[in-house]
């Protein structure tokens, strides 16, 4: 989804009445005007609670992202949620196996709209280092729709910061209402997806083809 | 602590009717091991554990091998002295052997009382199909209880006289013993820009045409 | 199904309170509770099956897999070198112990010898590693006891400190990649040498502080002693090994029996336990970590000059001749094992790891029997787990 960052003037609707230097004058006298759109999205992009989900050796570096030296608190994603129910923001952090893969989506069904996806490190972007297992899930998105991908292996705590403030970025761009609405806003997209199951020789299905296509060969023109 | 031809020698002694055999290792390492036959296994074991001169109490690791059938092809020079007093007649004849495979488990075993070790000892199956069964020496060693029923997940070898004997690492529904020298897995073919080894393989039989396929020749590794 | 022999029976034979459990319609059901995958305390991907009575446990039944990267078939067909990567993603808070224990064994295999001053440096690194994984631990254990991170964020204080040398020596804070057949990879410079000494020097300082909120603290006595008790002989015939196994009376260190690397060199001692509970497993690994830095300012103060690498060692075309090998090691977390068949190839025939975290947690039932579920949590957590060694 394309979201356009917006300018000071709003898509839609009429100008507004008030200049920006007015607004600024206003605001020193302790009063604030702004757009529902904005204070909304403020709100969630500066209290992002993550879910507890470290899978394997990003986790140590998302939980030392958590500690006092890089201190994910100062981003407001300091509490990180045992319970999907409560927990807008996935951290996939390490590798994802297809045993675990049924788990990793049902998780990602219980957890309430809107809800976000970072993909970190190698082995949930892509399958990382183990992409030739028999076991290894070649990455989170073939089930789930990703927000952002953070590579490394183990990526730095720093890289998970930055991508927090992408997703941050990201979030605050979103439209409420209007052309480009944000997917949680409309009712026909989904929130739920299918779960896998375990077959005999690998999932069923292999990978969700609503969510994610394998990427082609570059065609000569 | 004895050496592995004594301890072979009193194992003979105690149990007459067993067969105990010598597997010389020819590395640097020198890790010689016994091999036993599955019928005797479990009270040999026994034996070891409790012989007061061994106290081989600690089995340290179990471990699975695979020895797929070795077809082996023999060049023998036949020389016939020729009667009529020329050269001889050097026939040269090409005898095909077929050692059968066999599924193999190897125990580390090692003294917590006395602190010597390792003695090395060897199960074989009989061969890779249908027999494949051997004994369980979880009831001697409690330590092999989960190596055990990893290797019987990932190789097959099923173990008898095993108090839980399931799949460890893989779903209950999973077919194959992965770690198999024959193993293929499930083809989940993924266009990469860079393809060597065995994505190359899988690149070509699903673009068969190659000098028509757009995708950019890699070299083998 | 239980084979003759003086072996104890495998199943059935809790400590402490004997449990009997009747489910019948007068008194109530047998509540089956799955911990896990997903669960704040279990270390990682890592379930439990626990059949409960109320709050006992009646029946623990633990299921892995859900990390399992299939190591070792990869390694099959990577170089004996390649996989040295792949053991750092094993245990991955201690990539150090891991990277020495493969290159121990290969070593073995191949019968590559290794020049001093890179016994020093491999002592040097794994006693470090030590040091974070016990610090870690400990902060873990208290995570799970309910001190909500604060004891966690003491302890990654200083693994910050020690990982900072180790990302200025080998280039990554986590994933070291740093032994090598016949050596280490980098040379430390003496002021990578003496910023290391000068923070083990501090260490002490620490640990005095962490154990003065944390040691005799009574909720933690109260919460810790008694529960989870292992008797020895249980202990050895269940194969374990580590802190673990020494919280339960057992005298062996693999440093110290077979006197691998340099170790018979430093003068350290290995503190056992009396009684086998958590209390004790956790008292090992603070002892333990007073004994690594007496090692470790030894370390500092014996290591000679020299080359860091053997010269006649072979990087490319390694290929060690056909045979094989068991080469283990004392990691933080109990004895790592690594056994390799090679066939004269580049690859190894077959690769094995010898989990410590996964053939520690054999005995996890007989240790959680008639404990409440809260105990077992905490038992889990002073065991030491670490997903990636336990599923490979």
């Amino acid at each position: 989804m394309s979201n356009p960052v917006p300018t000071s003037a709003p898509a839609s609707g009429p100008a507004p009445q008030i200049t920006d230097a007015e607004r600024e004058e206003l605001r020193r006298h302790g009063v604030l005007i702004t757009y529902f759109e904005e204070l909304y999205n403020w709100g969630r992009s500066n209290s992002i609670w993550p879910l507890q989900f470290g899978l394997a050796c990003c986790a140590i570096e998302m939980i030392a992202a958590a500690t006092a030296r890089f201190d994910i608190a100062r981003f407001g994603a300091e509490i990180f949620r045992p319970s999907p129910r409560q927990a807008d923001l996935m951290i996939v952090s390490g590798t994802v196996t297809k045993k675990m893969a049924p788990q990793v989506v049902r998780l990602w069904n219980q957890m309430p709209e809107p809800k976000y996806c970072i993909a970190m490190g190698a082995c949930a972007i892509s399958g990382g280092p183990f992409k030739q297992g028999y076991n290894v899930l070649k990455g989170v998105d073939r089930f789930i729709p990703v927000d952002i991908y953070i590579p490394g292996c183990p990526p730095r705590p720093e890289a998970l910061l930055n991508g927090l403030v992408e997703l941050q970025k990201k979030i605050k761009a979103e439209r409420l209402t209007g052309p480009g609405a944000a997917e949680f806003t409309q009712a026909d997209q989904p929130s739920e997806f299918p779960i896998p199951e375990f077959g005999a020789h690998d999932l069923v299905p292999p990978k969700n083809d609503s969510v994610w296509t394998p990427p082609s060969p570059p065609r000569k023109a | 602590m004895e050496t592995l031809e004594q301890i072979r020698g009193r194992l003979l002694a105690r149990f007459p009717a067993a067969k105990v055999e010598m597997v010389l290792n020819p590395g640097v390492a020198a890790e010689h091991s016994l091999l036993l036959e599955a019928a005797s296994g479990r009270e040999i074991a026994l034996f070891l554990r409790d012989d007061p001169a061994l106290q081989l109490d600690y089995c340290s690791n179990a471990t699975g091998v695979d020895w797929p059938a070795k077809e082996t092809v023999e060049t023998v020079k036949t020389t016939v002295p020729d009667p009529a007093g020329g050269p001889p007649k050097v026939t040269e004849e090409k005898i095909k052997r077929v050692t059968p495979g066999c599924l193999e488990a190897v125990y580390h075993l090692y003294s917590m009382a006395l602190k010597h070790g390792p003695v090395v000892i060897r199960l074989r199956t009989a061969n890779r199909s249908d027999q494949v069964m051997l004994p369980s020496l979880t009831p001697v060693w409690r330590s092999c209880d989960f190596q055990e029923r990893e290797i019987y997940d990932l190789f097959g070898i099923v173990f008898e006289g095993h108090p839980d004997l399931r799949r460890l690492l893989m779903w209950d529904e999973f077919k194959d013993h992965p770690m198999r020298k024959d193993y293929v897995d499930p083809d989940d073919y993924e266009w990469e820009p860079t393809a060597h080894a065995q994505v190359l393989e899988r690149a070509k039989a699903h673009f068969p045409a190659a000098p028509a396929a757009p995708k950019p020749e890699a070299p083998q590794s | 199904m239980i084979g003759e022999g003086s072996a104890p029976a495998p199943f059935g034979f809790a400590p402490g309170p004997s449990v009997r459990a009747v489910n019948d319609p007068f008194h109530g059901d047998l509540l089956e509770v799955s911990m896990g995958p997903q669960h704040p305390s279990t270390h990682g991907v890592f379930r439990m099956v626990a059949t409960l009575d109320g709050e006992t446990i009646v029946k623990l039944k633990p299921v892995f897999g859900y990390l399992h990267r299939n190591h070792e078939k990869i390694a099959e067909n990577t170089t004996y070198l390649g996989s040295m990567p792949y053991t750092d993603r094993l245990d991955y808070l201690c990539s150090m112990t891991s990277n020495w224990a493969y290159a121990l064994a290969v070593e073995k295999l191949a019968g590559q010898p290794v020049p001093d001053r890179a016994q020093y440096v491999r002592i040097i690194m794994a006693e470090l590693t030590r040091i974070v994984n016990h610090a870690c631990l400990v902060g873990f254990l208290f995570n799970d006891l309910g001190t909500s991170f604060t004891p966690l964020l003491y302890a990654f204080r200083e693994r910050e400190k020690i990982i900072d040398l180790f990302e200025s020596l080998s280039g990554s804070r986590m994933m070291c990649n740093y032994q090598r057949f016949g050596g280490c990879r980098v040379d430390p410079s003496p002021e990578w040498l003496a910023a290391a000494s000068k923070l083990v020097d501090n260490f002490p300082r620490f640990l005095d502080e962490y154990e003065q909120m944390l040691t005799g603290n009574e909720i933690m006595l109260a919460r810790t002693q008694g529960i989870g008790r292992l008797s020895l002989t249980q202990a050895i015939n269940g194969g374990i090994t580590g802190p673990v196994l020494r919280a339960s009376g057992g005298g062996y260190d693999v440093r110290k029996v077979d006197s691998y690397g340099f170790y018979p060199r430093f003068d350290f001692r290995v503190p056992i336990g009396a009684h086998g509970d958590t209390y004790d497993r956790y008292m090992m690994r603070i002892l333990e970590m007073r004994e690594s830095v007496k090692i470790l300012q030894q370390a500092f103060r014996d290591i000679p000059s020299g080359s860091i690498m053997d010269p006649k060692a072979k990087l490319r075309g390694f290929r060690p001749k056909a045979g094989e090998a068991y080469g283990r090691t004392e990691s933080p977390k109990g004895e790592l094992g690594f056994y390799l068949i090679s066939d004269g190839g580049p690859n190894p025939y077959r690769y094995r790891v010898r989990p410590p975290s996964l053939i520690n947690l054999t005995l996890l039932e007989d240790m959680c029997l008639g404990h409440t579920v809260a105990d077992s949590v905490v038992i889990l957590g002073s065991i030491d787990i670490v997903l990636g060694e336990v599923d490979r």
